[in-house]
This record gives structure tokens, C-alpha cells and sequence, in this order.
């Protein structure tokens, strides 16, 4: 088990700079997934750590090792790193079973521990196929056995479940994760999804415009965010613009518990409520009680089957935009219906 | 040709493996120059040769009458042909592809099979016949018929994988059959027809046996007499110089008319096309389909048969056919693995760089596809002559210029099988603890090998029935396949010229056989650019 750091790398195309001084640590044996949208560099700093690019500025080492700093450069085929790319790249003319005997030597291909790893990952009937014969899914996990063959000390991950419908990307992210696990591999995950990220990762970090913005565990991230923009492209936030003292924040929801690190020295700000931090009571009558919230209508209701996303207007303008709530599927409220709000805290200050 | 089919755009991926390998761009970079200064050779050479003497004398031969004479004659011959291999072809191919045509697969086979039949053996077929034929219309009648296939085969393949919802979206928007017809399909297939016809003309620019044997005059046949007979060097490379111009002419209004190349836009599967019944047209279509292969094909064939059976009654010295044979497959096997192994890099280059410098280098490699053999090989022996007469006539030169001629027909084989070996898959091999050359040799050469083992048969084919250059720089006493085949036939021994005919045409029938069933974009002669 190796720790993989990555320190100030600068990578360009040209004039177009991609990765612009990233920092990344990945503790030896973790999940490390990179989240970043579609075109933030995610593609390229995994390329560089493999040795197909050479870094133009910073560092790549792995377990102590540099493999890339300026002067020293590891060719990629002498660095232990496993690297399954987007949609597999199986070798089309080799079947699963030299597909994932490639990178070993000659006489160990036929051996006991292929077999082993193809039954491992659940392929071991497929031996004999071509990947032409592979559903997508099969074709990457034949890409994963592959890439473990070896034994590598790190394991880089491209958008493995990009290319999958939607129930099979769960089930197989699952069974990928008890199986990374159980091999204890460093490995790096790039990915556009945030579900992804946060559900499978030990540690999430954030690359936005070339830099990492933000690493940390998914809840941290989750809760605490740096900034606005990155709460919101991990899930749905509230805004509330807040008044601080001691300790807590005082909202149009109320008075708010701060997460206890958070102690701001200036009077006022906002603060970030999740939709789910939020409870929603219908209401008998059409007059609230002051005690059970903030009187709201139920503008749309969003319903995904295991929970539902009530988009509420305030009454009597409390100047605020409509608030997102999450509640479980089987509390759903129709359009129209009459509610009461209230928040839970603790919630973090935006900086 | 210009089907948009035949090049896959390299995925975005791909082009980023631009500045990872620093050794390789290297490599494959020397390879391409080196391929494409060989192929410029003859070209640079045709000028040192002409200027020689003086541009007052260049300009004293190029406004002669005869090259007016010439001219003319060229572009009365390729204005014709054209048009009846257009005609031709496209409505063959639209009868076979969308029509319910009785006996479609063998339809598919008969008509392409005309490609396998050297244009000079088709000459010899129809004159040996009937001695009357000569002059224009000779011409015009025999390279139409040896040449409609290369507008048949790309048009067909392209109205074969036509989309029927376009057809139907038309239809629906209130435009009738022939107006659809001609405003949708048609645009459709415009590419595969403009391809189809460049090579048409410029396999009429490069013809010199047909021509000869039918006594039409062309620019070829001049160039031929003229170094041949007057060894008049500095007229024959002035005539040439004048030829390749019309050749690049021709090419670049292809380019033009050709333009931005549509392409199916939006997802969705490309629909299959419902065929058209003919109902009561059924049996003139296929007098009219039978009529046309009975002259292209049945007239050649029925002539070497009728020759052979007649036997070879000759004057002349008998030579060894075996002889013969084992020279061509000597010669064409030497050009065949040069011209492939040089697209190689220039193919890698070409999917896996894209940019400026290597567009431009793939430009040039084209190059030799608007010049007749007649002129490759006349630069040649400007070069040799001048500088490495030891070369003269030699082995080696007579396979370079084989090489040089047929080097667009390996790249657009190499460089179709190289789209399907992305560059990902050999960093990926490289990740699986492979160096540079092993991961090429374990990933990349198994993925392009049925491109090379294509190239490597398409040069094979094209050198072994390859005439012109042949007879201008095969060694001394070294006789081929065609070259004993001329001998015969210009001393009207027919009989002994009909088995090396039938020879030739035996190697060259297989592939065209073959091209036809695989349907596959293209023809011989560089056709899929």
C-alpha cells in the first residue's frame, strides 16, 4: 500500500493551461475520488499520474517514489500504476482472458491466479469471449481485472460507470467498492457524478478550473462546503442570508445552530441549509402557529419515489426565495397545500 | 474517394496523446518525410530535366501545335468517358441498391468484376476482335467500359448504407418521388459520384496501353513516342509536366466541388431503404444490366478464350511465362511491402496527430494519384540518368517507382485499420508494464494487420498489371506479365498473348471479387482518399 501525492503539477495543451498548480493526496489504501464537471482537467491529471503526459510544473510521486518532477520522469510502464481508461479499451483482438493476462509474464498467463481474479470479478464463464461479445458492463470489469493483474500499487479509475444505464451503474459501483476493499489498492476515481463520488470515496476532492478547490471526507464536503458554487454542485442547497452571534445564526427559519468550528466575527452573512435539514408539516388551519415555523405553500412537488423535493414559497414575505425541502416519499405534498417550515441545525457559514 | 466513411475522425481522446511520447513523433516523423520527399522525386525531377535546355526552349515545345492537338483530344476523350461512367454507374448502381432487382448478388459481383481487367487488355479484346476499331470513339467505348466501376462501387456502397428516414422525411414534407429523387438522394450520394469520377479521369489521363492499341492520341502516347522513339527527353518531361498540371487541376476541382461533407446528423440508427418494384420494367432492366456486363466483362473474356483455344501461332522468340510470372511476383512483392511499410507512419501520423504539418504531408502523399505511371517513370530515369546511373533500369528502380505510384493505395488501406487502434490502447498496454516498441508490436501491429495484409495486395495487384512505367524501366532482357503480354500483342500474336492476359487478369479478378462482395468503400488506384 502506497500514498500517491500529487504536488503543484501544471499540465497545458498548448496555450490552453488544464491543470494549473493541483494539489492531491491520497492516503495509501484509500478510495479517492476527483469530482470536477466535464472539461476541469480530471481526464488529464489522471494521465499525467499514468506517465502518458509529462507535467510541465510539480510533482508525481507514489510510496516515496518520485515519478515525475521536472527531472526525473517514470515511463509508464515502470511505475505499478493500473489505469482503466473510459469505456474499458479492451484489446479488441485478445480474448477476456488474455485481455486480463496482458501485463503478465509469459508463464504466469494461464496460471491459477488469473483464473482466481477472473472469478473474483465475477468473469470467470467470459474466459473465452472477445470483447465485442462483452455487455458493458462485463467489458469493465474485465478492464478492472486487467489493471489488478498486476498487482499494482495504485489503481486510477476514469469515469468507470459513465458509460452504464442507470441500475447497472449502482449495482456494479457497489460491488467495485467491496472490491477495491477488500484489495486495500490506493485508487483514484475521476468523475463527473457527485452520487458517485460521495457514496464510494474515503476522500473527495473538488478540481475546479485546474485546481483543487476543496478535499476532504464526502460529509465534510457535504456540510461544509467552501463555497457556494460547490454546495451546489453537490446537491441541492439553501441560501439564507443570517445574522451571527455566538455560536448560532440567527435566519428568517429561525435561530440556527453553527457547526461548532464555525464561529464568524462578523455580524451578519448567509448560511447553507440542505433540503433535507428542513421539516414540513402540513397545516390544519390557514393561520400558522409561530411556534411550529415559518407559515409556506407548496409551490411544486418533485417526487422521485423514495423521496420527494417540495419547492415552498413563504407567506407574508419574509424575503426570502422559495425553499427546497426534502422529505421522504411516502409524506409527499401535492401543489397548493398549506404547510409550516422548520430548520435544523447545524448548519455552515459560506465564506 | 470521398466518402466521408473512409476516414474515422480520431475520437477527442486520442489527440491528446500529442506530447507523452517523445521518441515516437520522432520516429514515425522521419518515416513520413522520407515517404513523402520519395514521392515528390519524379516530380522535382520532370523540372531539373526540362529546364535544362532553357526556358526558351520549354516554352518553344509547350506552344507547339501538336500539344493543342493533344489537349484537345484529352479533354474530348475525359469529357465523354466521364459523363458515360457517371451515367453508367450511377444508375447501375441505383437499380441494383434500390430496386427489388432479380439475382441482386450476382448483379453485385458482374458489374465490378470489369475492375479486374487491365484497360489495356480490354483494348487488345475488342481490337483483336475486330481490327476496324480505332480512333475516337474506339477509345471512348473501351475506357468506359473498363472504367464505370470506379463510379459504380462507391455509389452503390454509398446508396446501400443510405438513410431511409431522410427519403421519408422528404416525402413527407410534400416533395414528390423524382423530386426527392434528385434533391435528397442524390445530394446523398454526391461525394461517392464526384469521387467516382476524379478517378475516372484521372485513370484516363494516366492510360497509355488502351490508346496505343485503339491509336488514339493522348498525352501519354506522345510522351511515349517521343522518348521512346525520338529520345526526345526534355519534349517527353515538357508533355508530362503538362499532363501532371491537368491531373492536379482535376484533383483540386474535386476538392472544391466536394466541400464541406454532410453527414448524418443527430442520433438514431440509420434506417434500411424499402426497395422500389419494377413491375412490367423488370426485363428490359435486365437485358439492359445483362447488356452492359456482356460488353464490359463478356467481350474481353470471350476474346483471351477465343485466343487461346486458337493457340499461339508466332514469329516472335517463345518466351517463358513462368519466367514472366516469377518477375512480376518478384517485383510486385517488393513493391507492395515498400509502399506499405512506408504508410505506415504516415497513416499513425495522419489519425493520430492531426495538424498542419501533417495534413500537408498527407496532401503530397496523394500526390501521386493525379501522375501516370508514364511520368513516375520518366522522372525516375531523369534522376538515375543524372545521378546514380547505376541505377538506370535497375531492380530497385523499377520498384520505387511501383512504390511511389501505388503508396495512396497502402495509405488509405493503413490508415482505415489505424482508426481502429487508438492510441489509448497502446497507453494502456504501456500501463500494463510494456516499453513503447512492445506495447506497438503486442497492440497496435495485430489491430492494423488486415489494413497492411490489404495494402500489401492492393500495391501486389496494381504493380503486377502495371504496363507503362514498366516498359520504360524494367531491366534489360527482364521481361513481366505485362510487358511480354505487349510484346505479343503489338506483333499481333495474339494467340501467344492471351495466357499472360489471362494470367493477369486471373491475379487481379480475385480482390475485385472480393471488393465487390465485402461492398467495402472503394476501389484500385487509390480510390478511398
Amino acid at each position: 500500500m502506497s500514498r500517491l501525492e500529487v504536488n503543484g503539477l501544471v499540465k497545458g495543451y498548448g496555450r490552453r493551461e488544464v491543470l494549473r498548480g493541483v494539489d492531491l493526496d491520497v492516503p495509501a489504501g484509500s478510495l479517492t475520488a476527483v469530482l470536477g464537471l466535464s472539461g476541469c482537467g480530471k481526464t488529464t491529471l489522471l494521465r499525467v499520474i499514468a506517465g502518458f503526459e509529462r507535467a510541465e510544473a510539480g510533482s508525481v510521486s507514489l510510496g516515496g517514489r518520485t515519478l515525475d518532477d521536472g527531472s526525473t520522469y517514470v515511463p509508464p510502464e515502470r511505475r505499478g500504476i493500473g489505469y482503466v481508461p473510459q469505456e474499458g479499451a479492451l484489446f479488441p483482438h485478445l480474448s477476456v482472458q488474455d485481455n486480463v493476462s496482458f501485463g503478465l509474464p509469459r508463464a504466469e498467463r494461464r496460471g491459477e491466479a488469473v483464473h482466481a481474479l477472473l472469478e473474483l470479478v465475477g468473469i470467470a464463464p467470459l474466459a473465452r469471449r472477445l470483447p465485442h461479445q462483452l455487455s458493458g458492463g462485463e467489458q469493465q470489469r474485465v478492464a478492472l481485472a486487467r489493471a489488478l493483474a498486476r498487482s499494482p500499487s495504485a489503481l486510477l479509475l476514469d469515469e468507470p460507470f459513465s458509460s452504464l444505464d442507470a441500475g447497472l451503474r449502482a449495482s456494479l459501483r457497489e460491488e467495485v467498492h467491496l472490491l477495491l476493499r477488500s484489495q486495500g489498492v490506493t485508487t483514484v476515481l475521476v468523475t463527473h457524478d457527485q452520487e458517485e463520488a460521495l457514496s464510494m470515496a474515503d476522500v473527495v476532492a473538488v478540481l475546479r478550473d485546474g485546481v483543487v478547490v476543496q478535499q476532504g471526507e464526502p460529509a465534510a464536503l457535504y456540510q461544509r462546503p467552501s463555497d457556494e458554487l460547490l454546495a451546489r454542485f453537490l446537491g441541492a442547497v439553501n441560501v439564507l442570508p443570517a445574522s451571527f452571534s455566538a455560536g448560532s445564526a440567527m435566519t428568517a427559519l429561525g435561530p440556527l445552530q453553527l457547526h461548532d468550528s464555525e464561529v464568524p466575527e462578523r455580524g451578519s452573512g448567509s448560511v447553507i441549509v440542505r433540503p433535507e435539514q428542513l421539516e414540513v408539516r402540513a397545516r390544519a388551519s390557514e393561520e400558522a402557529d409561530p411556534g411550529e415555523g415559518v407559515a409556506g405553500r407548496v409551490q411544486q412537488c418533485r417526487y422521485y419515489g423514495h423521496d420527494a423535493l417540495l419547492e415552498i414559497l413563504p407567506e407574508d414575505g419574509i424575503g426570502i426565495d422559495p425553499l427546497l425541502a426534502r422529505v421522504l416519499g411516502e409524506s409527499a405534498l401535492p401543489a397548493g397545500t398549506a404547510v409550516t417550515v422548520a430548520a435544523r441545525g447545524p448548519v455552515s457559514v459560506l465564506g | 474517394m470521398s466518402t466521408a466513411a473512409a476516414h474515422p475522425r480520431p475520437a477527442q481522446r486520442i489527440a491528446h496523446a500529442r506530447s507523452g511520447w517523445r521518441r515516437w513523433p520522432l520516429a514515425s516523423g522521419t518515416g513520413a518525410a522520407i515517404a513523402t520527399g520519395l514521392v515528390l522525386l519524379p516530380l522535382v525531377f520532370l523540372v531539373v530535366q526540362a529546364q535544362r535546355s532553357g526556358w526558351g526552349e520549354v516554352e518553344r515545345l509547350l506552344l507547339r501545335h501538336t500539344v493543342a492537338v493533344l489537349l484537345w483530344n484529352t479533354v474530348r476523350l475525359a469529357a465523354a468517358c466521364t459523363l458515360l461512367c457517371a451515367v453508367l454507374g450511377v444508375g447501375a448502381a441505383w437499380l441494383v441498391e434500390r430496386t427489388a432487382l432479380p439475382l441482386r448478388g450476382l448483379w453485385r459481383v458482374l458489374l465490378v468484376l470489369p475492375l479486374g481487367i487491365p484497360d489495356f487488355v480490354v483494348g487488345f479484346g475488342w481490337v483483336s476482335l475486330d481490327h476496324g476499331l480505332h480512333g475516337y470513339w474506339a477509345a471512348v467505348m473501351v475506357m468506359t467500359l473498363s472504367l464505370y466501376p470506379l463510379v459504380y462501387l462507391p455509389v452503390a456502397t454509398a446508396l446501400a448504407s443510405g438513410d431511409a428516414s431522410l427519403e421519408e422525411a422528404a416525402r413527407s414534407l410534400g416533395t414528390g418521388r423524382w423530386r426527392t429523387f434528385w434533391r435528397v438522394t442524390m445530394r446523398q450520394v454526391r461525394p461517392a459520384v464526384l469521387g467516382g469520377c476524379l478517378l475516372v479521369t484521372l485513370a484516363l489521363l494516366a492510360e497509355y496501353g488502351a490508346f496505343e492499341i485503339t491509336q488514339y492520341r493522348t498525352f501519354t502516347v506522345e510522351i511515349f513516342t517521343e522518348f521512346r522513339l525520338g529520345f526526345d527527353a526534355v519534349g517527353a518531361c515538357v508533355l508530362s509536366l503538362v499532363l501532371v498540371a491537368i491531373g492536379l487541376v482535376v484533383l483540386a476541382g474535386e476538392l472544391t466541388l466536394t466541400g464541406v461533407r454532410g453527414q448524418r446528423s443527430g442520433p438514431g440508427v440509420a434506417r434500411p431503404i424499402a426497395r422500389i418494384g419494377l413491375g412490367r420494367m423488370t426485363a428490359p432492366v435486365l437485358i439492359a444490366l445483362a447488356t452492359l456486363a456482356g460488353v464490359a466483362l463478356g467481350v474481353p473474356v470471350y476474346a483471351l478464350c477465343y485466343w487461346m483455344i486458337r493457340g499461339g501461332s508466332t514469329t516472335l522468340p517463345s518466351a517463358s511465362i513462368v519466367g514472366a510470372l516469377g518477375h512480376t511476383a518478384e517485383f510486385s512483392a517488393a513493391a507492395a511491402a515498400a509502399a506499405t511499410a512506408l504508410s505506415i507512419p504516415l497513416a499513425a501520423l495522419s489519425v493520430r496527430r492531426r495538424g498542419r504539418v501533417t495534413l500537408l504531408l498527407e496532401r503530397f502523399a496523394f500526390v501521386p494519384m493525379a501522375l501516370p505511371g508514364l511520368v513516375v517513370a520518366l522522372g525516375l530515369v531523369s534522376f538515375t540518368v543524372r545521378y546514380a546511373i547505376s541505377l538506370y533500369q535497375s531492380t530497385l528502380e523499377l520498384v520505387v517507382a511501383y512504390a511511389i505510384l501505388f503508396l495512396p493505395l497502402a495509405l488509405v488501406a493503413v490508415r482505415a485499420a489505424m482508426g481502429q487502434a487508438p492510441a489509448s490502447l497502446e497507453e494502456v498496454g504501456r500501463s500494463l508494464g510494456c516499453g513503447p516498441l512492445t506495447a506497438w508490436r503486442r497492440v497496435t501491429l495485430p489491430l492494423i494487420a488486415p489494413g497492411l495484409r490489404a495494402a500489401f495486395a492492393l500495391v501486389f495487384i496494381s504493380s503486377a498489371t502495371e504496363l507503362t512505367a514498366t516498359l520504360l524501366l524494367r531491366p534489360t532482357g527482364v521481361d513481366t506479365l505485362a510487358t511480354q503480354f505487349w510484346t505479343y500483342s503489338t506483333n499481333f500474336a495474339y494467340g501467344a498473348a492471351a495466357p499472360y492476359a489471362a494470367l493477369m487478369v486471373a491475379i487481379s479478378a480475385v480482390p475485385a471479387y472480393l471488393l465487390s462482395r465485402r461492398m467495402t468503400a472503394g476501389a484500385r488506384r487509390g480510390s478511398l482518399r
